[in-house]
């Protein structure tokens, strides 16, 4: 006797997301998850008094739209800011604005201008195809059914209705890097960084390193079918967790916070339910896990419980990150030189040259820190000021560039490679240490004790082509299946990826259902 | 141990003096990268040796590694597709080992000397993939190749011979069972167990002392017309015994470039060995599904008529090629001339009036023959001595 139709591991959105879509469809479902509060990387944490800080994750951006709506988020509580303009910093304070399809600034040549509304609209044409592989699941090759066929075909067309000039384009650039493709468009160095800033964070590549146009494009993507750009949560990425909590409560989910699992059961040859760290067994008759791979099938199941070929395959799946998170507690709202204040409530990037990004990226290959690094900033308060106290301002960076785990350890160099940030931030925001009450970095390393994500990546395992698409997680495992039957993968391991998307968790659930695998 | 001398290009194998001194065809192969005999002086002769008397065969260069730790019977368990846990202590088993997708990787036998110690012998070299395996086990594994020499000495005189050399009460030792003596100072194991389908036994032991062994061996032996066999004459010993080889008759999955190239336990007859009732083995779920959706393949031995081996040949059906021979051998004691063949056929349908399509060459003329094929559903080739207990006396 099972006591749960499905177990969802994680209360992360993708994991809240699977357990909607299965409850709506009529089925039992109990969510698991280890911290104390639902929304995994979609979750808020109280910095200071009466300062409320996204902790993890910083835009919204890639949210699914027909998810809100599905699950009627606004009606349990989801306001979203406006889409926000990227404001590229420049040293000489002659900084770019990016809005939508077009870009401005001081310095800017008419021909870049022009280069950046065609290079745009290309973009937005090949991530619209890319979309397409993203709302379904992904097709196998090598097996023959309808379903798979008729998504190929589809992309096919859809490869043909791009025209003669742009699939050439897209078949040209698909997999090479994000380096030489800007470089063919534009002239402005800060204009180049600032759009390759996109195709590298959350990753440990390079604007030089393969994948980096698959990654652009499937940030692009990810923004068609969601919020057209990046936004904020009123009231913190935390209330996005909240009302994904209580739609799924409304649905009759059960969630059980503060529940970590400490193992994936088998019962005879397929999953039967969890072990939670307190000893306590609960049965179910699938297990849904929004866990990353590694950790899911690794530290939750057990190289042991599977077949060796598939612990061979977890084990080369490459799951790092170079990306941190700092938070700062400001007195007052910072000055940064060049920027209206009007408009410090956009999205500031800090990218100088491609160049001086591939020189960053070299020293995290080898566990060392290097001396600069890029910035992806939100001053979130202005648009909410509920998140601090009046006056008080709080301002968060996607810091690009740290190693997951340097040579020193990270306990040794922390405060130093804090002073290090607060000074290149300085640069561009003369005062601004000054203003700083309260200073907190999450590594790669914090991230992923905080999260449980290995290697503190965003996308629960490096965005590659070899480990996207019908090969994400890795072959064998593909289609939101496991390789052991029962166990299914709802997190961004598994097709589209990550982001806060919410596809992964609405593709599964929706497979699942498909597939009969609850009926 | 003595190493082998590494400035050859060929390896040497611990008794090749003493098998040097004797190969007086001087007829040579490779196998695992050692210098090994084809022939000694008359592949008849000496496959008559394993019949009648005693032949010994070098075994030294076969693929060995030692298993230890809390897991290594876990660890087994996972890889091969049999149940490890029913091989006792001081027993050995046959066992077959498939990747995930339940393609035939090798097979060996798993000789357990204790609880949690285990020797595989593979005949393909198997250390990258026991160490995948191993991922998530508490196991060591230690390639023992060189540091074991083995001989097979296989025979109805095999037992005497072997008692005559200090191996007491041999004869109580039951088929697949493991016995230790001490020979000149250093541990000797005896296994009963061999590649011919007769009486017979392999011996493992230490390799500096493989030539005394051996020159006794032969010395003790030689009333009992102890011979060297060479691997012509196994072979024609293990084809009649039925037994499946590596390489000829199934591609090794990690060697197969091309698809469809590779074969399943289920499709190579060897679904005995294959134990559902395990939990989890590597290639479960595949065989699993193969074993709902059935095999497109099988694996059949045939009676193959005439006295022309069958060698490479193709298997017809009603004028269809459905398949080939992958091992053939006019087998003289059965008196049958075997062949195995793998062929596109499902289970369960017919496989009367299969014929074989056998090419011959006589003075540089080519002939062929269509000889019917009569599948047949054991070895012929399967002498009583090989089962009793006491082995009877010579």
């Amino acid at each position: 006797m099972t006591d749960y139709d499905a177990i969802v591991i994680g209360a992360g959105h993708n994991g809240l997301i699977a357990a909607c879509y299965l409850a709506k469809a009529g089925h039992k479902v109990l969510v698991l998850e280890g911290r104390e509060l639902p929304g995994g990387c979609a979750s808020n944490r109280e910095l200071a008094a009466g300062v409320t800080v996204s902790d993890c994750a910083q835009w919204l951006g890639q949210f699914d739209r027909d998810i809100i709506k599905d699950l009627k988020l606004v009606e349990h509580g989801l306001a979203l800011g406006e889409v926000k303009r990227t404001v590229a910093l420049q040293t000489d304070g002659k900084h770019l604005v990016f809005d939508g399809n077009s870009v401005s600034g001081a310095e800017l040549s008419g021909e870049d201008r022009d280069a950046y509304r065609r290079f745009t609209r290309q973009m937005n044409a090949f991530a619209g195809l890319v979309q397409k592989l993203y709302r379904q699941r992904p097709p196998k090759l090598v097996d023959s059914n309808w379903r798979d066929r008729w998504t190929l075909i589809r992309l096919g067309l859809g490869l043909k209705l791009l025209g003669r000039e742009n699939m050439r384009d897209l078949m040209r650039v698909a997999l090479i890097n994000i380096y030489d493709v800007l470089n063919e468009h534009f002239n402005h160095a800060g204009l180049k960084a600032a759009v390759a800033l996109d195709a590298v964070t959350g990753s440990t590549m390079g604007p030089r390193s393969p994948n980096t146009v698959f990654h652009y494009l499937h940030r692009k993507a990810g923004d068609r079918q969601g919020q057209e750009g990046p936004r904020q949560v009123l009231g913190g990425l935390g209330a996005l967790g909240e009302s994904l909590a209580r739609a799924a409560r409304s649905q009759g989910v059960t969630i059980r916070l503060g529940s970590p699992v400490a193992a994936i059961v088998k019962d005879h040859d397929r999953v039967a339910g969890v072990a939670l760290a307190t000893g306590e067994q609960i049965a179910s008759r699938i297990v849904l896990s929004s866990a990353d791979p590694t950790t899911t099938f690794k530290k939750l199941l057990g190289y042991r419980h599977m077949e060796a070929g598939m612990a061979r395959r977890v084990e080369h799946y490459r799951t790092r990150s170079g990306t941190a998170k700092l938070h700062l507690v400001l007195s007052e709202l910072p000055a940064f030189s060049g920027v209206a204040t009007a408009e410090l409530s956009q999205r500031l990037i800090i990218a100088p040259s491609m160049d001086d990004m591939e020189a960053m990226l070299n020293p995290i290959k080898y566990g060392e820190v290097g001396d600069q690094q890029l910035f992806d900033i939100s001053i979130a308060s202005i648009e909410d000021p509920s998140l601090a106290p009046a006056g008080q301002h709080v301002m968060t960076a996607l810091v690009h560039y740290l190693p997951h785990s340097p040579k020193e350890g990270w306990e040794a160099i922390r405060s130093q490679v804090v002073a290090q940030l607060l000074n290149q931030l300085e640069a561009y925001a003369p005062g601004l240490k000054s203003l700083v009450t309260q200073v907190e970095l999450l590594t790669p390393a914090d991230i992923e004790a905080s999260y449980g994500i290995t290697g503190g990546n965003w996308h629960h395992g490096e965005l590659s082509i070899d480990q996207a698409l019908m090969m994400r997680p890795f072959p064998g495992s593909t289609q939101y299946q496991s390789a052991v039957p029962g166990l299914f993968l709802c997190g961004a391991g598994a097709h589209p990826g990550g982001g806060l998307m919410g596809l992964a968790g609405r593709n599964a659930a929706q497979e699942i259902l498909r597939q009969g695998a609850l009926s | 141990m003595t190493s082998p001398d590494r400035n050859l290009m060929l390896l040497t194998t611990p008794f090749h003096r003493c098998i040097a001194d004797v190969c007086e065809l001087n007829d040579w192969g490779v196998w695992m990268g050692y210098t090994t005999p084809n022939a000694y002086f008359d592949v008849e002769l000496e496959y008559f040796a394993i019949r009648s008397t005693t032949g010994v065969f070098d075994l030294s260069p076969i693929n060995k590694y030692r298993i230890t730790g809390p897991d290594a019977e876990a660890f087994l368990n996972r890889m091969v597709t049999r149940d490890v846990s029913k091989i006792g202590v001081n027993r050995v088993g046959y066992a077959v080992w498939c990747n995930d997708a339940g393609e035939m990787l090798d097979d060996g036998t798993i000789f357990r000397f204790g609880q949690n110690e285990f020797r595989l012998c593979s005949y393909q070299r198997a250390d990258e993939w026991l160490a995948w395996c191993a991922l998530g086990f508490d196991v060591v594994i230690e390639n023992e190749s060189d540091d074991v020499a083995a001989l097979a000495v296989q025979g109805p005189t095999s037992c005497t011979v072997l008692t005559l050399l200090g191996c007491t009460d041999l004869n109580q030792l039951k088929p697949f069972g493991i016995a230790h003596y001490e020979f000149d100072g250093v541990p000797l194991a005896v296994s009963r167990t061999g590649f011919t389908g007769d009486l017979g036994y392999e011996i493992w032991i230490a390799p500096e002392k493989a030539e005394v062994f051996w020159d006794r061996l032969f010395e003790v032996g030689k009333d009992y017309l102890i011979k060297p066999i060479g691997s012509y004459a196994l072979n024609i010993a293990r084809i009649e015994a039925g037994f499946l080889q590596a390489r000829v008759d199934f591609v090794p999955a990690e060697e197969a470039v091309r698809p469809g190239r590779t074969r399943t336990p289920l499709e190579l007859g060897l679904a005995w060995q294959v134990d559902f009732a395990k939990p989890l083995f590597n290639g479960r779920e595949a065989l699993l599904r193969q074993k709902e959706t059935g095999c497109t393949y099988r694996f059949v031995l045939l009676d193959v008529e005439g006295n022309k081996p069958a060698h490479h040949s193709f298997i017809l059906k009603n004028g269809k090629t459905i398949g080939t021979v992958t091992s053939a051998a006019w087998c003289p004691t059965a008196k049958t001339n075997l062949a195995f063949a793998q062929i596109q056929m499902p289970h369960g349908e017919s496989t009367d009036a299969l014929v074989a399509e056998i090419y011959y060459q006589r003075e540089l003329h080519w002939t062929k023959v269509l000889a019917p094929c009569k599948v047949i559903d054991a070895p012929l080739f399967n002498p009583a001595r090989r089962r009793q207990t006491p082995a009877p006396p010579h």
